[in-house]
């Protein structure tokens, strides 16, 4: 395929991974400051703050400093999301704190990105928790991942600390396959770039210390990263989540309007499709393609569309129109890595609610095989489930769901878990 | 083929914000039983009519409108609200402070303090007398440091409170609106945006917007160094923000980056008389936008943060 992606006015989702003594709040408060997002009130309130708290210069990292109620505590208990734009691009950033405690916090922050930087202090080099981030990511499908080798002016921009934490992380990562190479194709694009956050070295402009590197700035390798989730064709996947019945309008013309409203997941859709309807599996074809009333030839991913058919066919909220020759068979028992969220621990005897795309249904535990302790990657038996606790479930479900393996369908292949006596989500979930 | 390459093309930003406040709103509609959309006159929420429009065209909103009016708002945007409501055919629902003042559930400190605040209260007595489950609002994750980590939906208990170490973590686009009697969901569809895409947005679809938001002449007192109007009159007849002692009325050219309460939402010096010099003037300007505009965020660091405690959207 001959197609030449431009990026030009795209928006990139991207997360940052490390812990505050990484650099990863001066790190985000450089790039929205070097991209001028900072404006000057927020800059005099920073650093009166900073002077408050007896510093020289101001702290860049106050710039994500976060709730109240988390400055009271010290911690960080959340996922906060910052944006800046270089006029090429929009960006979102998902800034997710980086303790072991707080993996369901990173998995969260991972759900919506499609590029993770994962953070370094070249003094300490490949540590556990470079380990747990990787994987992490690597769990959460995130295509593209940055190693950024940071404190670099802490090691005297020596490039041999640098070439060795490189080298420490690549054989790491090839041996859990997050490597994308001729025998992983679902591995993942790495790259390394060795940086001074606090000195703005590397990120948006290169100063002279590293001339050993000729490779991209950071911000020039997150203004190239693709957009897309992934660049593979990916099978039509269309959830319905409303239903468009104006047949009570004045205008007789709509009398017989029936609207599919969704959003394209995956895939595309052109009118005059053959479509199936899950999981009833009816047939039909595509008559109609709407934003609002503005008819369109086709749709693609991440469009919120109105689907009109050829044919009455009775469908509502949590049906999946798919393509008929790229149909998938409903089921009734996935299997899945869960993600534990919440504080109260699974219990396998309960009856949960599982939530995927825009259909629930009721789900029992089937059998635990392992959970995975997220530093050392060993699987380890279990029979519970506690918060931040990643393993490897298989549910039955009372109705049938239109799954795609999380790896093909990021879509179609996450799930949420739902307690029905609070109401609160508990469980995150990857069809395997 | 032309459109074969297209479709390898990626959505633009705007595009792709459109879409995800699409499926937002589609969400609130399949999952809640009562929606109500939250509607000023301002142009946050007036982006959020035209998102709903490309939601729910041909068909009507599935949910109604709601304005909670302070009494001190400006006439320009009270018209312009009843106006774009009136010509969407949408039902639009009015709930005043004043009458809470009345009732005795919003007291004020004094008779000039500002009320934004209290609009809680009165927010919380509408949606009880409505029964709605959740209340669509127009607030953006940029806007605030308390913001920030806000969700698209955020779960209310049944005083109307945010906690913020009692939210559901939010992944991928599966939204979870669900909330027992009482309680409430507050659903932000444009939470991702900034200032900037607002203004984008509104430039693209050709937006009609109320007046007061393009430069104009008007009589002001600079207060602490923040411009403040002087002399507003309102429906009925009474004129507010009058002149304290000593200070000096001028007459200047200016627009407002957000309205909202009189008492508390100053202009900016501008000469931006149409929506291509607010993209300018928004690209370059130095200060955010709250930081120049709401006199309510300044008495502290956690302002907002303590309001949307109690109940604020």
């Amino acid at each position: 395929m001959t197609h030449t992606h431009s990026h030009h006015d795209s928006l990139l989702r991207f997360m940052t991974c490390g812990s505050v003594d990484d650099g990863k709040s001066t790190l985000i408060g450089r790039l929205l400051y070097d991209t001028k997002t900072i404006l000057a009130d927020t800059l005099t309130q920073i650093s009166n703050t900073s002077k408050k708290r007896g510093m020289e210069a101001v702290d860049l990292s106050l710039l994500t400093d976060g709730l109240q109620a988390e400055r009271e505590q010290g911690i960080t208990i959340d996922v906060a999301y910052r944006y800046f734009s270089t006029g090429t691009r929009k960006y979102i950033i998902a800034d997710a704190p980086g303790h072991e405690q707080y993996t369901r916090n990173m998995v969260t922050a991972a759900s919506t990105a499609n590029l993770a930087i994962i953070l370094i202090d070249a003094r300490k080099g490949v540590l556990t928790q470079t380990r747990r981030h990787s994987y992490l990511a690597h769990l959460v499908g995130i295509p593209h991942i940055v190693v950024a080798v940071n404190k670099m002016d802490l090691v005297n921009y020596d490039q041999t600390v640098y070439d060795k934490i490189c080298a420490d992380y690549l054989a790491f990562a090839n041996e859990i396959g997050l490597l994308r190479n001729s025998d992983n194709e679902a591995g993942h694009d790495i790259r390394f770039i060795p940086m001074s956050a606090l000195n703005g070295d590397m990120l948006v402009d290169r100063l002279d210390s590293m001339p050993w590197y000729q490779g991209e700035t950071l911000l020039e390798i997150l203004e190239k990263a693709p957009a897309a989730h992934t660049e593979q064709s990916e099978a039509f996947r269309f959830p319905v989540q409303f239903v468009c019945r104006p047949h009570a309008s004045d205008n007789p013309e709509l009398h017989d309007f029936r609207g599919f409203m969704g959003r394209v997941e995956s895939g595309e859709i052109a009118v005059g499709d053959a479509v199936t309807v899950l999981p009833n599996g009816y047939h039909s074809k595509v008559k109609a393609i709407q934003i609002g009333e503005q008819p369109l030839q086709s749709a693609k991913t991440e469009q919120s569309i109105t689907l009109l058919l050829e044919d009455e066919i009775d469908t509502s909220r949590g049906d999946m129109i798919v393509k008929t020759e790229e149909a998938n068979e409903p089921v009734k028992q996935i299997e899945a890595f869960v993600c534990w969220l919440s504080e109260t621990p699974l219990s396998p005897a309960r009856t949960y609610l599982v939530r995927h795309t825009s259909r629930e249904s009721k789900a029992k535990v089937g059998t635990i095989s392992y959970k995975v302790d997220v530093n050392t990657l060993e699987q380890q038996a279990t029979t519970d489930l506690k918060m931040n606790d990643i393993a490897r479930i298989s549910f039955k479900l009372a109705q049938p769901l239109m799954v795609d393996s999380y790896s093909s369908n990021r879509a179609t292949g996450a799930f949420i878990i739902i307690d029905e006596s609070t109401n609160n989500t508990v469980g995150a979930g990857m069809i395997i | 083929m032309t459109t074969q390459q297209n479709q390898t093309q990626p959505l633009s930003h705007l595009d792709w914000l459109e879409s995800e406040a699409i499926h937002i709103l589609r969400e609130v509609a399949g999952q809640c039983s009562n929606p109500v959309l939250l509607f000023s006159g301002g142009k946050d929420s007036l982006c959020i009519l035209r998102l709903a429009e490309k939601a729910f065209r041909p068909g009507k909103f599935p949910f109604p409108l709601l304005h909670i009016d302070t009494g001190h708002n400006y006439q320009e945007v009270i018209n312009f609200r009843d106006q774009r409501a009136a010509e969407l055919g949408e039902r639009l629902i009015v709930r005043s402070v004043e009458d809470s003042m009345q009732r005795g559930t919003v007291v004020l400190k004094t008779a000039d303090e500002p009320r934004n605040k209290h609009q809680s209260v009165t927010l919380l007595e509408a949606i009880e007398e409505f029964g709605f489950d959740c209340c669509i609002g127009g607030a953006r994750r940029d806007e605030e440091k308390a913001r920030a980590k806000e969700r698209i939906m955020s779960f209310r208990d049944e005083f109307g409170q945010w906690d913020p170490k009692n939210q559901r973590p939010e992944l991928w686009n599966l939204y979870n609106a669900r909330a027992h009697k009482g309680e409430n969901i507050r659903a932000f569809p444009i939470s991702n945006w900034t200032e900037m895409d607002v203004w984008q947005y509104i430039e693209r679809e050709h937006l009609a917007l109320p007046s007061i938001y393009f430069a104009h002449q008007r009589d002001i007192v600079m207060r602490a160094g923040a411009i403040v109007p002087a002399n507003v009159p309102l429906a009925n007849g009474e004129v507010i923000n009058q002149p304290k002692a000593g200070e000096e009325v001028i007459n200047m050219q200016v627009r407002f980056r957000t309205v909202g309460d009189i008492t508390c939402t100053a202009p900016v010096i501008s000469d931006a008389d149409n929506i291509s010099k607010i993209v300018l003037e928004t690209a370059t300007t130095t200060i955010t936008e709250r930081g120049a505009t709401r006199l309510d965020d300044q008495t502290s660091d956690a302002s907002m943060e303590q309001r949307k405690k109690e109940g604020y959207f």
